[in-house]
This record gives structure tokens, C-alpha cells and sequence, in this order.
């Protein structure tokens, strides 16, 4: 069982700088071809400050952190018993290139299934940019097996 | 596709679906890379057999990215004030994905909109279930979204 106490842990805040380069990568990958997110002039005429981040970006942006482990770490449980379950997000305000986007994370929940043979975490991640605005928010829940669980069937 | 509009929009309208490409090894590195999640288990095939999988498995957030696709080919990425996915079924390189989605609900007097979303894979099977809430208020601007 994982310990309770960890409820509530607040991690230490990191700040990104968003890079052209990430963005760029990250669209080549998911194979986003829109120009808001390719072409910085024809963002800036869409309103935007700058190329815009697709809309699971944030969660890239959330793996910045100096070590994005931490969660499995300080929980103590191996990475090959934990599943991505589910992330939410409620957007606030666009994240552009050149933005310099600050998340603060802390563990919402721990809780059990089944017996406890299934652990949940659930943690809570919200993104600020440089002018001070709020521009994300991410709920992301995690499954932890049990080790006596196969992994098959079932995994992000 | 005729340009979006509100007015005529209605519950049960499908988004029009988007079929992906096999999931390609090239791929999920890029995406390693782009998305800063280096889990072995989506691109070392030596790392996966190790903990027991037949190959590297695609990140859930990959379909995540793919289903916001279709999202953002349905209405423009400021419209858009939330997006949730669940990850049910594993998806496996080589996995055949298509997003599809559909108009669940519709508030007139708020100008919002619920979309129900599905990543399924080359056998029909779900591999994730989604909602996005969309805003068409008039004072929703490209610029600050609010």
C-alpha cells in the first residue's frame, strides 16, 4: 500500500521556457499541420503572441520538471506497476513559444480498488505564464498495480 | 467540411473522423523527445520484453495528442475550455488509431458544447474515451481565451 501520508505533498514549483524546437518536434510527432502551430506570423495574425502549443502540450510541459520521476520516487513504487489512468484539463489561456510557463503539483488523492490490488494518484498540476496569468489546469490520475498483476490488457 | 458554426449545430452531429497511420517506431521517438516522457517502455523494445510486453507500447498521451487533433479540426484551439481523456486498452506500435467524436450536448442560451471522443484501434476495439467543452460565448477572444 502506498503510504497516505504523502496526501496533499507539494512538489517544488518549475518554470519552462517554451522552445520553438519543442513545439516544433512535438507537432512533427503527433503530425499537427496547422499553421498556428507551425508559422509564428501567421499566429501573431490569428492573435496569438506566438507559434501556439497544441492542446496537449501542457502535459509536455509538465515533464520539465528537474526530475520527472519524483512522483514514482517519493511514493516508492516501481514504474512498470504504474498506468497513466486518465488527464484533464481546463484552459485558461493559450501557451505560445517564448512563453515561460510555471507549474506548481501537488498529490490531490490516494485511494483504492478492489481490494487495494488497484492504487489510484491523482495529482494536480496548475500552470501560470509570465504575465502572471493562469493558463492550465491538469488533473492527471495515475493506476498502481498490485505486484502480483499482470501489465498486459491494460496500460497508457 | 463547411466552416463551424453554432447556430446550426446540433446534438448527435459526428465529427467528421480521422483515420491515423500505423504508429511507427520513428514516431514515438519524436515523441519521446517532443513530449519529454522518456519511459523506456515506448520506444527500448529491449526494456519492454524485459518487463514482460511482446513490443514498446504507444504512450497514452500519443492517442491523447491525436484525439486533440480532432478537436482542434472541429473548432479552433481557443474554443476550446476543456479536455479529458481516460486510457482503457493498451495501443501497440503498429496500432492503426481513429478519432472520432460526436456533438453529446448542446446549451444554446450558454453557447457551450460537449463532444464525446473515442480513440479505437484497428480491430474496433476502444483504446480511449474522451470529452472536450467548448465555448462559442462572443467575448471568447483568440487572444485570451476568456
Amino acid at each position: 500500500m502506498i503510504d497516505r501520508k504523502h496526501i496533499g505533498h507539494a512538489f517544488p514549483p518549475h518554470v519552462s521556457l517554451i522552445e520553438a524546437g519543442r513545439v516544433r518536434l512535438y507537432c512533427q510527432a503527433i503530425g499537427e499541420t496547422a499553421p498556428t502551430h507551425w508559422d509564428a506570423k501567421i499566429a501573431r495574425s490569428a492573435g496569438y503572441r506566438n507559434i501556439l502549443a497544441p492542446l496537449t502540450f501542457p502535459t509536455a510541459v509538465s515533464m520539465d520538471s528537474p526530475n520527472p520521476r519524483r512522483v514514482i520516487e517519493l511514493l516508492d513504487i516501481s514504474l512498470t506497476r504504474v498506468l497513466h489512468g486518465e488527464e484533464q484539463y481546463d484552459y485558461f489561456a493559450p501557451i505560445c513559444v517564448g512563453d515561460e510557463i510555471a507549474t506548481e503539483s501537488k498529490i490531490l488523492d490516494i485511494y483504492d480498488k478492489k481490494g487495494g490490488s488497484l492504487e489510484f494518484v491523482v495529482l494536480e498540476l496548475n500552470m501560470h505564464n509570465q504575465l502572471d496569468e493562469r493558463v492550465c489546469k491538469i488533473r492527471r490520475s495515475f493506476i498502481v498495480k498490485g505486484t502480483q498483476s499482470g501489465f498486459e490488457g491494460r496500460s497508457s | 467540411m463547411s466552416p463551424l458554426n453554432f447556430e446550426t449545430m446540433k446534438e448527435g452531429d459526428d465529427l467528421p473522423q480521422m483515420r491515423f497511420p500505423p504508429i511507427s517506431r520513428l514516431q514515438l521517438a519524436l515523441y519521446c523527445g517532443g513530449s519529454g516522457d522518456h519511459n523506456p517502455i515506448h520506444v527500448d523494445t529491449d526494456f519492454a520484453r524485459r518487463a514482460g510486453l511482446r513490443d514498446v507500447i504507444s504512450p497514452g498521451m500519443f492517442s491523447m495528442a491525436l484525439m486533440g487533433r480532432l478537436v482542434t479540426s472541429f473548432a479552433p484551439p481557443f474554443r476550446v475550455t476543456a479536455f479529458s481523456a481516460r486510457f482503457i486498452a493498451v495501443t501497440w506500435v503498429g496500432d492503426e488509431i481513429t478519432a472520432t467524436g460526436r456533438v453529446a450536448a448542446l446549451d444554446r442560451d450558454a453557447r457551450s458544447v460537449r463532444l464525446d471522443l473515442s480513440c479505437l484501434n484497428q480491430n474496433g476495439q476502444t483504446t480511449l474515451t474522451g470529452r472536450a467543452a467548448l465555448s462559442f460565448a462572443a467575448n471568447r477572444q483568440n487572444n485570451t481565451w476568456r
